[in-house]
């Protein structure tokens, strides 16, 4: 090939298939986006009216009610809190197993990583706040619903984060462990473990401080914690109490931010 | 004298050391678990008698009831248009706003207020954020629409953010010397280097937007998740089912596209 020929040639970053599959991407964002616009129910009104009455709201919030916090706010903050360690712990708890069942390297049967994979994507779509709504009807309203629909909802993210991290670990260790006849244990133990144990470590931070945004939620379907307070005080139109409650929301959410990120760099 | 071989057999080898703080550790965690759980009156009583209400309760939710496939239908529609919209506006707000944050390209006293604002936006649940839309305007698809956009500024605006301050400044200072106004070394400078992450980030608060439009309706914010709580009150439970495997169905449709989308821009 001549000089010339490679100068005149026209020098593309994509190709044709690539340039039309995102075209064809772009096309199809666009077109929702607007189909959405377009359907949607909403009374253009309110649009205009909207940041009227969010002004309006914040003003009936100040100042935030700062005398209900020691009676009725920080003993249900802290349930949240307790059904949010909780619910990880028990979540982890029954995560693992379906955790191992599912890594392919693990466990050598298809059908028993597909039938785990299932239980971790069906937990993982069914919402907290639809699985709280299922254990209040079935064990009645309080924190006992709330800590399970933390713990189930939790299986799913956990489990399929540990098996990936168990797919990610290097063969070397296990197979020179079942080389000198190691039992099924303790390949498990020393060679997978202390593979994943900071990936396992990691999640299992994320999770809880994903939980405790959550837990706060499960009060408004009657499953515990401070949800409950904010919930009556929105019934009952007690703007500065609301504004309070948020305020404590804010804090321990920000807390655990910081917690996790401690905890993060000192263990792993 | 003991030859080596016979050192090494008789050596005892210690193969994992005792962690006395980590042991301490998981001590004082028992303490707590154990005194939470009776806190939260989680007994095993409660639990073993809730088993028998919950085998009723799963014969009551089979099998499903499709038979108000329009209502279910309709609920599904809005609950996808608050998803798509509310991601738009959240991308649209997010890129400037994460822009504002990047310690590397603004001064302290710009990024500051600007990752406050996010943090403030990700710190309540998309679904606490939609109860305090429905008091301000009203019920409807507006509120979950503001509430999912406000969530979707505080998670996109963190990830955009850290994906700006990790690209290399070799190109914005070139982009920059060629005397290029601020925009284009923006566009130039820092847009070709976070484009692909951002097209990742952004699908994935389109998924996790999917999830939460079906459960903002609990508090009134439109979506199938008020149609869901309704039947739940009314104990119109193989309803229920119906509504609960649909949402399923949509979420992991929505994954893999959004999975499909991500290998498009990937190459």
């Amino acid at each position: 090939m001549s000089p010339s020929t490679l100068i005149d040639r026209e020098w593309t970053r994509y190709s044709t298939g690539e340039r039309a599959a995102r075209f064809l991407v772009y096309v199809a964002i666009v077109a929702a986006v607007v189909l959405s616009i377009r359907t949607v129910e909403v009374i253009p009104d309110f649009i205009l009216d909207a940041p009227e009455q969010v002004v309006d709201l914040l003003k009936r919030m100040w100042p935030p009610d700062v005398a209900s916090y020691p009676e009725e706010i920080h003993a249900a903050l802290l349930d949240s809190l307790h059904i949010a360690t909780v619910g990880t712990v028990l979540g982890v708890a029954m995560a693992l197993p379906f955790g191992f069942l599912a890594a392919r390297n693990v466990t050598p049967w298809p059908w028993l990583n597909w039938a785990a994979r299932l239980v971790l994507i069906s937990t993982r779509s069914i919402n907290t706040l639809v699985f709280a709504l299922f254990f209040v009807a079935v064990f009645g309203p309080g924190a006992l619903a709330g800590t399970l629909a933390i713990a189930f909802h939790s299986i799913g993210f956990v489990g399929r984060l540990f098996s990936e991290a168990l797919e990610n670990a290097s063969p070397g260790p296990i197979e020179a462990l079942r080389a000198a006849g190691a039992p099924g244990a303790s390949v498990i133990s020393f060679g997978y473990w202390p593979q994943v144990v900071p990936a396992f470590w990691s999640l299992v931070l994320f999770r809880w401080d994903i939980n405790v945004r959550e837990s706060i939620v499960l009060g408004l379907v009657g499953a515990g914690g401070v949800g409950m307070a904010l919930d009556n005080a929105l019934n009952l139109f007690q703007w500065t109490r609301v504004a309070m409650i948020l305020l404590a929301i804010l804090g321990v959410v920000v807390a655990a931010e910081v917690a996790v990120t401690y905890i993060r760099k000192k263990i792993i | 004298m003991a030859t080596t071989a016979d050192r090494l057999l008789s050596a005892h080898v210690v193969i994992r050391p005792a962690n006395w703080p980590a042991r301490f550790a998981w001590l004082a965690f028992a303490v707590y678990f154990a005194y939470a759980v009776s806190h939260l009156e989680i007994t095993p009583a409660r639990f073993i008698a809730g088993l028998d209400y919950g085998y009723k309760f799963l014969t009551k939710l089979f099998p499903p009831d499709f038979q108000r496939w329009e209502l279910l239908l309709k609920g599904l529609k809005e609950s996808l248009e608050i998803a798509i919209i509310a991601s738009v506006l959240g991308l649209i707000i997010s890129l400037p706003v994460s822009l504002l944050a990047a310690r590397n390209l603004m001064p302290a006293w710009v990024t500051w207020p600007a990752r406050l604002l996010m943090v403030v936006c990700r710190s309540f649940h998309p679904v606490i954020i939609a109860i305090l839309f429905v008091k301000a305007v009203g019920f409807g698809a507006l509120a979950g629409i503001l509430a999912l956009t406000v969530a979707s500024l505080g998670f996109l605006g963190k990830l955009f953010t850290e994906a700006i301050e990790e690209i290399s400044l070799k190109q914005v200072e070139a982009v920059r010397a060629t005397g290029a106004p601020f925009m284009s070394v923006i566009a130039f400078g820092v847009a070709p280097q976070v484009f692909s992450r951002f097209i990742g980030f952004a699908s994935y608060e389109l998924d996790s937007n999917l999830r939460n439009s079906t459960m903002v309706g609990i508090v009134g914010a439109g979506g199938i998740g008020g149609t869901l709580f309704a039947a739940f009150q009314r104990f119109d439970y193989d309803f229920v089912c119906a509504i609960i495997l649909s949402i399923i169905g949509m979420i992991i449709v929505g994954e893999v596209l959004t999975n499909a989308v991500k290998k498009v821009f990937r190459a």
